[in-house]
């Protein structure tokens, strides 16, 4: 057993956090907002960082890594907030021609959830990937006839609502879009571990900085005992992420469903509880659209309601954990 | 990044097991007592150490050269996880020493104190306690009161120490004194080998809320001790006392963190069990939704502990580094969620705290109220946060 980074994880950590902090920094969030929420250019950059082709085969032009690399590039990711549909062009990297090199902007969208058809990045997008729960469908998303929503909740996810969605090609069967859920959900586990880390670390610079009654308001127990909790979320966060991605990629060291299902709960929560101590930190500015808090706390309200709720997980281990006693 | 076990770790596994498997049945349950018999707990938990200590599985993390197994770290996460299945008996008296004392011996003892002391502890022959609070020194541990003068070969002590576990079985205690008094409250501070057998020693056991006496007040009296019975330098005792608490933070409570997952699984089988509203509890979506919740924090504390342990596996003496307090923090707030829920499940079954129409109470009851001293003990969870938020976050520190 070796749960922890090795020295090769760590590089590409460090290089893809490299890559992030100076392609995105905070002011460029309000660019991308102005451009819509996407940047072509960007996307490319991170298609020749690998971040598609990341788990494909070598001989497939990918770079051959496992879940737990994936889980490690897609936090970093989320620590920026990069925008985009990363999860589902990662994930179509070997189901659709031109996915892993970013040529092919690949999107998605579960039918089987509850609730109206919204369909992220639309005008982005070169092929959808609709889940049905017997199969997985490649849709042209020119076909796709929706509405584009005037004010999307999170700025940076531009956000279509869809009456219905066309018939496309059959790509894979009820075992793919299982795959797609289970993958779908680390990966955001990752993203959301990086949204955790990055909400308390701004909090905690403004924290040390902001002076009030004559000293920094970092000083004050009421103050430190929130960025505490929100440090100890994202151990929490941190470690169920990376157990989700070492055990995708070892099935035999537990239980995948129960352990994914676990991180992207876990993720989730701390995200959203480390995004609203940021807001709530900052006082006054914390409420502004110019403090960049609420960008992380709408990207986590997106996320929370991708590729599975805190509920809908829940329940998926209880469930597990049911099974395991029968 | 790998999870899984080796082909070692899981013979290690198979032979730990069937050994379990032998000598937990045929040890047997703790003896229906008096909760506060103290000389029968003690020779329950001291009887299971001498048994472990037989059988070569004592003071897993230990050095061999102290008797011990120096497993290597996944190996000691098996142990944890097999002593929870086999239901093996706790620690329980045998705690300050094997988790706390003798670890703080094998990392600041001098070679005369190593050879007289650890033996002893591991192979159950003695029994320790800890001297350190007092009752104007909780939290503000380091403000302590309790006095060490040297007279000639002796410090005499003289002090009053509070929640001093398992003081009236112990044979000896960790004990801290102040040696300085015009020094800042940090620098005068003495860590001393007490043996409880010395003159001037008054006993007086302390009810708690769970109606036992775990926890006594001890009074010194011009105490002699022997200076030879100093471990560290004189006046060094709040860094020795840190290493002390390091290890009481990080690892000490593995294998009660490993059974709350027992616990939980305990509870589901209750839930499915008896009927609220025409069906059975686990029929209740919202308590389903309660328990996975739950599930899943408990998977990411085991994950989290394996983290932090191979990160303090990279440390000197395979100290926890300051992130145990991260771990010890979340463990001892989630224990108290976990056990809350059950007793909300039994409803007003928990108007008794025994066994009562299918709820198992003396366990359901008796470990909520005994989750209630977790976020106080060992630095409470408001210490913690203060540990975390000035040493890992960099924010200003306190006076």
């Amino acid at each position: 057993m070796e749960f922890r980074l090795d020295d090769d994880q760590i590089a590409l950590r460090d290089g893809i956090r490299a890559f992030c902090d100076g392609r995105v920094p905070n002011e460029q969030f309000a660019v991308l907002e102005e451009a819509g929420g996407f940047d072509r250019e960007l996307w490319s950059e991170l298609a020749e960082m690998g971040v598609f082709a990341l788990r494909l085969p070598e001989a497939d032009g990918g770079v051959d890594l496992g879940m737990a690399d994936a889980v490690i590039v897609f936090s970093e990711l989320g620590r920026r907030l990069v925008p985009g549909p990363l999860v589902w062009s990662h994930l179509a990297a070997d189901l659709i021609d031109g996915a892993a090199t970013g040529a092919v902007v690949v999107g998605g969208i579960d039918s089987e959830v509850p609730g109206p058809i919204m369909i992220e990045h639309l005008d982005f997008l070169d092929a959808l990937i609709v889940l049905y729960a017997d199969r997985v469908e490649r849709v042209d998303p020119r076909q796709v006839k929706g509405e584009a929503i005037a004010k999307p909740l999170d700025p940076l996810t531009p956000t279509h609502h869809v009456a219905e969605l066309p018939a496309g090609d059959v790509i894979g069967d009820a075992e793919l879009v299982a795959r797609i859920r289970l993958e779908g959900a680390a990966l955001l586990s990752g993203f959301l571990l990086g949204i955790t880390e990055a909400s308390q670390e701004l909090a905690t610079e403004y924290a040390k900085g902001r002076e009030q009654f004559g000293r920094p308001i970092g000083g004050f127990q009421a103050i430190k005992h929130l960025l505490a909790d929100c440090f100890v979320r994202q151990e929490v966060a941190r470690a169920a992420a990376y157990a989700a991605g070492a055990t995708v990629d070892h099935p035999d060291a537990g239980d995948v469903a129960a352990t994914v299902s676990g991180a992207k709960l876990n993720c989730a929560e701390a995200a959203m509880k480390n995004c609203r101590t940021c807001i709530q930190v900052h006082g006054g500015m914390g409420y502004t659209w110019e403090v960049v808090a609420h960008y992380y706390l709408k990207r986590t309200w997106v996320l929370e309601n991708t590729f599975g709720t805190c509920d809908e997980h829940a329940e998926i281990v209880a469930a597990r954990l049911d099974a395991q006693l029968a | 990044m790998d999870l899984r076990y080796s082909e070692s770790d899981e013979k290690f596994r198979a032979e730990l097991r069937a050994w379990l498997e032998r000598e937990v049945s045929a040890y047997g349950p703790r003896p229906e007592h008096d909760v506060d018999d103290w000389n029968a707990r003690r020779a329950y938990d001291t009887g299971w150490q001498k048994r472990l200590h037989a059988g070569g599985y004592a003071g897993i993390n230990w050095p061999r050269e102290y008797g011990g197994c120096d497993l290597p770290l996944s190996e000691q996460l098996v142990y944890y996880e097999e002593i929870a299945r086999a239901r093996a008996p706790y620690v329980g008296v045998n705690f300050v020493g094997m988790l706390h004392g003798g670890p703080t011996l094998i990392a600041e003892g001098t070679q005369e104190q190593k050879e007289k002391y650890i033996a002893p502890i591991i192979n159950g022959d003695h029994v320790w306690c800890q001297g350190f609070s007092e009752p104007g020194a909780g939290s503000d541990l380091a403000s302590l009161q309790a006095r060490a003068v040297r007279v000639g070969d002796e410090y005499v002590v003289n002090g009053h120490k509070i929640w001093t576990s398992f003081a009236q079985v112990a044979d000896y205690c960790e004990m801290l004194v102040r040696t300085d008094i015009d020094a800042p409250k940090h620098r005068g501070i003495s860590w001393l080998i007490l043996p409880m057998d010395a003159p001037g020693i008054e006993i007086r056991p302390l009810k708690t809320m769970t109606g036992d006496s775990e926890f006594s007040e001890v009074f010194f009296n011009d105490t002699p001790v022997p200076v030879e019975n100093l471990v560290g330098k004189e006046n060094d005792g709040w860094r020795v006392t840190n290493v002390t608490l390091r290890f009481e933070r990080g690892t000490a409570f593995t294998s009660e963190m490993y059974n709350l997952q027992a616990h939980l699984a305990q509870l589901v089988q209750v839930a499915k069990r008896v009927t609220r509203h025409d069906a059975s509890a686990w029929e209740d979506r919202a308590l389903r939704r309660e328990v996975g919740h739950l599930k899943a924090e408990l998977d990411a504390l085991w994950a989290m502990l394996k983290l932090s342990v191979a990160e303090a596996a990279g440390n000197e003496g395979g100290m926890p580094g300051v992130g145990a307090s991260a771990v010890k923090l979340f463990y001892t707030e989630l224990y108290q969620r976990v056990t809350e829920l059950a007793i909300r499940l039994a409803g007003r079954a928990a108007l008794s705290r025994g066994d009562i129409a299918g709820f198992p109470n003396e366990e359901f009851v008796a470990k909520h109220m005994n989750s209630l001293s977790l976020t106080i003990a060992a630095g409470s969870s408001q210490i913690q946060r203060n540990i975390i938020s000035e040493r890992i976050l960099g924010l200003p520190r306190e006076r």
